[in-house]
């Protein structure tokens, strides 16, 4: 799941500076999707069911929307974007979000 | 309507402020630094005045002026500010900013020495240092320049070919304190020569909503860079179509340089700023003594207009550069881009380096007339010489 820094050939293949749109400008809605930001992370945020209160903090302050807050209820986490920040820990008023080292689940 | 033009004697601060007042921008975000301060003083009483609509944001630091504007830009109304030296300085990071995410902000800048020693007076250090910033930068010499230099600032900035912020420099208390009789044109003419900005891509535009300010690494950031580099170059031709827009308002000239008393010269001097105004009434002293003697005052310094300095150049046998500022351990700055510009001439002329004024110093005509004697007698050297300098 790593990503990696894009090859020579796959650079090639991106659209070029005369038709880019200028000063970076991003057109496309939602673009951010295509940026899996879950490559980033070091630290796994793991959610301890049994304190979670429900309370829809960790998805709205979550800064890459990795949290999933939906019909009332809080989702899994979701790895292909959290990069691992640890907000969502620090706002828990319930201390329910773990942030463990990513080397723990890669042995 | 009747042009109701009117001769005010105003400083170039005051004249800058003038300016602003008839643009009336959206925004003013400025924080004071000498010798800008009077500037956006003069421009904050506008506003308390109710003579304009302009949102003035009164900020703690000009890293937060520049920011601010930049915010202002992004949603597509006009944002203009002010500074110079330190304040240039701190403002750098959000300076690129400006200019990597095209906003066609106008700033005025008094320009001032760099720190240290600390000194509040002219030379151009600053904006020096801030040429390959992708700013656009115009010198004025005097006043009434600054006064009519920010209306084309302003149009040639918003160009939808360009879309770049623009320096509009005058030099610290020489030009931007004293009071000089300045002719001011009628509000609704300027106001129309403005217009409003054409802005399509922005923040507030709803129907074709996008981000700015994302990252972009190894993949876009390039493509990025090269689009400014064409809008640079592009600037150079709208600079003369807005220029020759803004003669019909005016009725004066506004080419990349100034050309005085050139047709028949031998050698010639060139030079921004306030300092042409001293080396023009040299050159009038020295031709009533039959010297061929002649002047090049470049306006536009950023995109730096080769062809018409080497044009310009042609058949000279000796040029001099005077200039306030170094560039500690190379050519100094104006130097460096004569010098490039004459390159493809077949029959180069000799080229001398003459470093003037820091932090102040005045620039005297004996200075000037030293300078062009020196040429004329073809003493030319590789090293830099100096200019008012006790050695
Ligand atoms: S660690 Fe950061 S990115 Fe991951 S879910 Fe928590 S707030 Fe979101
Ligand atoms: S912030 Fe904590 S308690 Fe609230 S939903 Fe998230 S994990 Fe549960």
């Amino acid at each position: 799941m790593t990503e990696k820094f894009p090859t020579n050939e796959q650079l090639k293949n991106k659209v070029g500076w005369k038709e880019k749109p200028i000063g970076g400008a991003v057109t496309r809605t939602a673009s951010a999707l295509e940026n899996k930001t879950g490559s980033w992370r070091a630290f796994r945020p793991i959610i301890d069911e049994k304190k979670c209160i429900n309370c829809a903090f960790c998805s709205a302050y979550c800064p890459d929307n990795a949290i999933p807050f939906k019909d009332g209820k809080r989702e899994d986490v979701n790895l292909e974007y959290c990069k691992g920040c640890g907000i969502c820990s620090k706002v828990c008023p319930v201390k329910a979000i773990e942030m463990k080292e990513e080397s723990e689940f890669h042995k | 309507m009747i042009m109701a033009e009117k001769i005010v004697p105003l400083t170039g601060n005051y004249a800058i402020a003038e300016a602003m007042r008839q643009i009336n921008p959206e925004v003013v975000a400025a924080y004071p630094i000498t010798p800008q301060s009077s500037i956006v003083e003069m421009f904050s009483q506008f506003v308390s005045d109710g003579k304009v609509d302009t949102e003035m944001v009164r900020v703690e630091s000009e890293h937060s002026a520049m920011s601010a504007v930049v915010g202002a830009s992004l949603t597509g109304v006009r944002a203009m500010t002010a500074t110079c030296s330190a304040g240039l300085a701190l403002m750098w990071e959000i300076a690129g900013v400006a200019s990597g995410l095209r906003c066609p902000i106008v700033m005025a800048i008094a320009n001032r020495a760099i720190s240290a020693p600390i000194n509040i007076h002219c030379d151009h250090s600053d904006t020096m240092g801030a040429r390959d910033l992708s700013w656009i930068q115009i010198y004025c010499e005097n006043a009434q320049e600054a006064y009519e230099t920010m209306f084309l600032a302003l149009k040639l900035a918003e160009h939808k070919d360009v879309q770049l912020p623009v320096m509009v420099c005058e030099d610290g208390f020489i030009t931007s304190h004293c009071v000089q009789n300045v002719k001011i044109y009628d509000d609704h003419v300027m106001r129309n020569f403005v217009g409003e900005r054409k802005s399509v891509d922005n923040l507030f535009n709803f129907e074709n909503p996008i981000a700015m300010g994302s990252i972009e690494l190894q993949d876009y950031y390039f493509e990025t860079k090269r689009q400014q580099q064409q809008a640079m170059s592009r600037a150079l031709k709208v600079y003369l179509e807005v220029g020759n827009e803004l003669s019909k308002v005016t009725g004066n000239d506004y080419g990349y340089v100034e050309s005085y008393k050139m047709d028949d010269a031998e050698v010639a001097i060139i030079t921004m700023s306030s300092s042409a105004g001293t080396t023009k009434t040299v050159v009038d002293r020295m031709r009533e003594e039959g010297k061929k003697v002649g002047l090049i005052k470049l306006r536009l310094y950023r995109p730096f207009p080769h062809g018409e300095i080497r044009r310009s150049f042609k058949g000279i046998k000796a040029i001099g550069v005077l200039e306030r500022a170094f560039a500690y351990g190379a050519n100094a700055p104006l130097l460096s881009d004569v010098k490039s510009a004459i390159y493809e001439l077949s029959e180069k002329p000799k080229l001398q380096s003459y470093v003037f004024g820091m932090g102040g110093r005045d620039l005297l005509e004996e200075h000037v007339e030293h300078a062009f004697n020196e040429l004329l007698a073809g003493k030319t050297v590789k090293e830099e010489k100096y200019l008012g300098l006790r050695e």
